[in-house]
């Protein structure tokens, strides 16, 4: 009965993609329809994925969930859809955003009527859920590539949605080169695994084949297969240096799409990794580990600092997923690390952490788009230094906005803390593993990793600060106003989330045991939960434990002891509602507050050799430079993998390219001879 | 029901000792520089004032501002009550080690510079900024320390690690101990808000920090959020102390134990609030841009103890 629902629910959502999608065109010009329609049928649609996704990960270990999507007519290509632990588990994190993004949307997409096409909205948003959903369940490599590119493509139809500003036409064209030179890494990867499977049948395309023949494959080809992969969802996944496209996509598409593009689009690379490094490959050398710990480091640092220099809100919050895939990326490394010294236990709390995190980051990166969505729907703006005292018009978002921002600094009781102080705790582990040097490592990442959260929790404070706290800075702001209720719905649903993860990590930690015991042979709930559940432990006795619900009820606790000192002390003075002191001024005005390049501007100083910044000041004056009249300022700092990686690369493509222009004679028989000169080589290599 | 007790005790204890600390401090800096100065009960008489006092608020302010000083204070509160005081389980050692009490920190941290923020004066967010700025260069150093500890003593558990240091193994000088020691001094000074990283005695000066964020604050909340910053200051004097110089911690819960293990820490508090008055006065104050430098020489004092516990292991 089980496992019939799993599928059966799976099925079910899939279908109502299908539908919605197809609804929401069909309701064309009808634009209340076909929103209805779209983001309707997508929460019923993600509704029965969360239900699909919790059926299979609650039920017994070994049931059968595969079936043929579809009798596919071309030879060779089987749309065959598994559902395992690792994908039920990514579809749960992209099902719940789905509910709560529809939700938001209903309302959010609101804005666009009359303006935009709604009816085409809904359909892509449609068709990016069928093949994210897809791409998890995908049980061939032909398969995972097909829905891999459909997802690339309605992504990037999404980004370039307005595509009456150049800046997302751009962004999309950047999104869809880096994501194809990407694909093509991939496509790579699976031509080595097919070959080594025999290269023959199609059946030799399947997961279960890669599964099998792990042991067969030469550790050059193992080597290979990793870094083409490495590459190939990185990219995807937006880590240091491939990172680029993902602040420029993210910002410009709808605030739905990019909570979306952030909290679960991204999620794909970290499950294209997690599925070939922990589930193809078997036991890892000890330098892939090392890799991806540095890489996740480097990109935790950097995404952070430099989302600390944006005064662009959506942008601010593209970096930070850099920053938060970084720490993915830490677990990962870490968990591969203990797989090679044959820590099974270990690695399976350091996989634990990063997923764990994938989960919280997929949720509140959501949150926050959305409340940034909630912003720029008021205001109409995305730059922050136009924002000011928004708590004040619009209290729900406001709420809203500060639990994501809690939950990524990574502060306690929230989930952010919880999966970081799993990371913390495997990464401390992690230095009795082995006796190599190597070991210095895991303390260094964990400093890393707590620069990066105390970094994240500077820029938080900028970003809600500014945002939504002291005096407006523009009319608009001045004028802004509550947003409509389906899209506090939707935010409130995620805040939810947020909570529920860091108050009850015991309770949702049993989610993992089918996952892990597919990928490291360990079930681990049990022992990381003491004391009846309520305190969270490592798997050594002494490790450590932390209880966020604990912590949360003793605070309540504490709460009775101002009231108390009030009563002894305080019960006759009153309160009086008065100016900031203003230094003798006639009052404060907005200009007088700080901005938001003025909050990061000590950190802009202190990581002067990584920005490179820039300023040029212009004044007019009469008499003396201490009375301007007027006043122009700039200041830049420097996209050092854009300006020393990137611009250079690309000069030197197209130079090449200009020389190749000289093969490309256009005349018939010159091509000939190409074709020619190709088959003998391709007959010469293959005999 | 002996948490609960223990809770209560060690609540008490945070609240009633924390002013005598600051205030000893400042009684002694005034006699070190040949001032009079305020006798050390001081700040307990200013904090009844300021109870008593009437409260002005911004009118730009929102419940943020309200509710901040309520957060500062549980939180750091909470986060005193994971540190061992006179006994080595400390009352909330369950709930959280040295991660929950860093973040705890950070928790109230955070809202105290939304607080600065809240009241649209560019003081405020002044503060804020540095705030931040300098707590995040810090945090490499601290945790790295604290690492260096809990690898020694196998668990992120703060009664773990001074069970772990009070064993037969503990040596005065173990250079991993110097060392991390030192690197958390340093942080301890930036943490606190001492002279050569911000001067707790400036007051409406461009170079303030934490003065700068708490501008608006009047009254009760005034009274809540220096009483945090003390509690703050003497937890982590507490930490530095019991954990370097595991001296007379009471291991059971009998009387004399308990006496004993009270008296130590006094002792041990005073030494290290007088380091702390001999640093403050006999040096400056460092430009906010010189603060990274010092910080980074914790951090790398902090990496050298990990090294040198991997050398000497």
């Amino acid at each position: 009965m089980d496992q019939l629902s799993a599928t059966l629910l799976l099925k079910a959502a899939l279908w109502m993609y299908v539908v919605a999608g197809a609804g929401s065109l069909l309701a064309l010009r009808k634009e209340k329809l076909a929103n209805l329609a779209g983001f309707g049928g997508a929460t019923l649609g993600g509704l029965c994925g969360i239900g699909a996704a919790l059926r299979f990960l609650a039920g017994p270990a070994d049931q059968d969930s595969s079936f043929e999507l579809w009798n596919s007519l071309v030879p060779y290509v089987r749309l065959t859809v598994k559902l395992d632990a690792l994908g039920a588990f990514f579809l749960l994190i992209l099902s719940l955003l789905v509910v709560a993004l529809s939700i938001y949307s209903l309302g959010y997409v609101k804005s666009f009527y009359g303006r935009k096409n709604v009816a085409v909205l809904g359909s892509l948003y449609n068709g990016l859920l069928i093949s994210t959903t897809l791409v998890f369940v995908a049980a061939n490599a032909f398969f995972l590539l097909i829905a891999w590119e459909l997802m690339a493509l309605t992504a990037y139809c999404l980004v370039s949605f307005e595509h009456e500003k150049p800046e997302a036409r751009n962004a999309g064209v950047l999104y869809f080169i880096m994501s194809h030179i990407g694909t093509g890494c991939l496509i790579l990867g699976f031509l080595i695994l097919f070959q080594a499977a025999g290269g023959t049948s199609p059946g030799d395309y399947a997961f279960d084949r890669f599964r099998a023949i792990r042991d067969n494959l030469s550790a050059g080809q193992r080597d290979a297969v990793f870094l083409l992969f490495l590459f190939g969802f990185g990219v995807k996944a937006g880590i240091v240096p491939l990172h680029i496209w993902l602040p420029v996509a993210h910002p410009v598409a709808p605030s739905n799409i990019s909570a979306l593009l952030s909290g679960a689009l991204i999620k794909t690379g970290v499950y294209g990794v997690t599925r070939v490094l922990f589930d193809f490959l078997g036991t890892p050398p000890n330098w892939w580990g090392v890799t991806l710990l540095t890489i996740g480091t480097i990109s935790a640092l950097l995404g952070v600092l430099y989302a600390l220099m944006e005064h662009d809100l959506k942008r601010l919050l593209a970096y930070h997923s850099i920053e938060n895939i970084g720490i993915i990326f830490m677990g990962l490394g870490a968990s591969l690390m203990f797989l090679h010294t044959n820590h099974p236990v270990l690695a399976s709390l350091a996989l634990i952490a990063g997923l764990y995190h994938t989960i919280n980051h997929a949720i509140f990166k959501s949150l926050l788009f959305l409340g940034a969505g909630a912003v720029l729907h008021s205001t109409h703006t995305r730059n922050m230094e136009e924002m000011g005292g928004l708590i004040k018009r619009m209290p729900w978002t406001a709420f809203f906005f500060l639990t994501g921002s809690v939950a990524i600094s990574a502060l306690p009781p929230l989930n952010g803390f919880i999966s970081e102080w799993l990371t913390y705790q495997s990464l401390l582990q992690g230095f009795g593993t082995t006796s190599s040097l190597v070991r210095i490592m895991f303390p260094l990442a964990g400093a890393m990793l707590a620069l990066t959260g105390a970094l994240a929790a500077a820029c938080f404070v900028k970003a809600f600060g500014i945002t939504f706290l002291a005096q407006p800075r523009s009319e608009e702001a001045r004028h802004a106003h509550e947003v409509p209720t389906s899209m506090l719905a939707g935010m409130g649903l995620l805040t939810a989330a947020c909570v529920f993860l860091g108050l009850f990590p015991t309770t949702f930690l049993k989610l993992f045991d089918p996952l892990t015991l597919q990928l490291t042979g360990e079930r681990l709930s049990q022992r990381l939960t003491l004391a009846n559940g309520l305190v969270l432990g490592t798997t050594q006795q002494l490790g450590g434990t932390v209880s966020t619900l604990g912590i949360v009820l003793t605070g309540l606790c504490l709460l009775p002891i101002p009231f108390v000192l009030w009563l002894l002390f305080g019960r006759r003075a009153r309160t009086r509602i008065g100016p900031t002191w203003d230094c003798g001024l006639r009052g404060l005005t907005p200009a007088m507050e700080y901005t938001a390049t003025g909050f990061s501007k000590p950190i802009r100083m202190i990581f002067k050799a990584l920005f490179r910044p820039r300023r040029e000041v212009q004044r007019e004056y009469d008499y003396s430079p201490y009375f301007a009249k007027t006043l122009r300022f700039e200041s830049h700092i420097e996209e050092a993998f854009v300006t020393r990686i990137y611009r250079p690369l690309n000069r030197g493509i197209l130079r090449l390219s200009r020389r190749m222009r000289a093969l490309q004679a256009g005349s018939i028989q010159a091509y000939l001879i190409y074709i020619f000169i190709t088959l003998l080589l391709l007959l010469m290599f293959a005999l | 029901m002996n948490l609960a007790l223990s809770i209560i005790v060690q609540t008490a204890l945070l609240l009633a000792l924390a002013p005598l600390v600051s205030g000893c401090i400042k009684n002694w800096k005034a006699k070190l520089q040949n001032r009079r100065g305020p006798p050390p009960w001081q700040p307990y008489l200013d904090l009844a004032k300021f109870l008593r006092k009437d409260m002005v608020i911004s009118e730009h302010a929102s419940w943020i501002f309200r509710a901040m000083p309520y957060v500062l204070f549980s939180s750091t509160l909470l986060a005193g009550l994971m540190v061992p005081l006179v006994s080595v389980s400390a009352p909330l050692s369950l709930f959280g080690g040295a991660l929950a009490f860093v973040g705890l920190l950070a928790l109230g941290r955070f809202f105290l510079a939304l607080g600065g923020l809240d009241t649209a004066s560019a003081f405020g967010g002044m503060g804020s900024s540095r705030e931040m700025t300098i707590a995040a260069i810090a945090e490499p150093a601290l945790m790295l320390a604290i690492f260096t500890v809990a690898i020694n003593a196998g668990s992120t558990n703060l009664s773990q690690m001074l069970a772990a240091a009070q064993g037969p193994t503990w040596k005065l000088l173990n250079p991993a101990h110097v060392l991390a020691f030192a690197a958390l001094f340093i942080v301890l000074l930036a943490e606190t808000g001492r002279i050569p990283i911000d001067n707790p005695a400036t007051h409406l000066e461009l170079t303030m920090i934490h003065e700068a964020m708490i501008l608006e604050y009047s009254g009760r909340y005034l009274a809540l959020i220096e009483w945090s910053a003390s509690i703050k200051q003497l937890v982590l004097m507490t930490l530095l102390v019991n954990i370097f110089f595991p001296v007379g911690i009471a291991v059971n819960s009998s009387l004399a134990a308990v006496g004993i293990s009270s008296l130590c820490l006094l002792l041990k508090l005073f030494g290290l609030a007088a380091a702390i008055v001999v640093v403050e006065t006999t040096n400056a104050k460092l430009r906010l841009f010189r603060v990274p430098d010092l910080l980074t020489t914790a951090f790398v004092l902090a990496a050298l103890a990990l090294l040198s516990t991997f050398l000497f292991q």
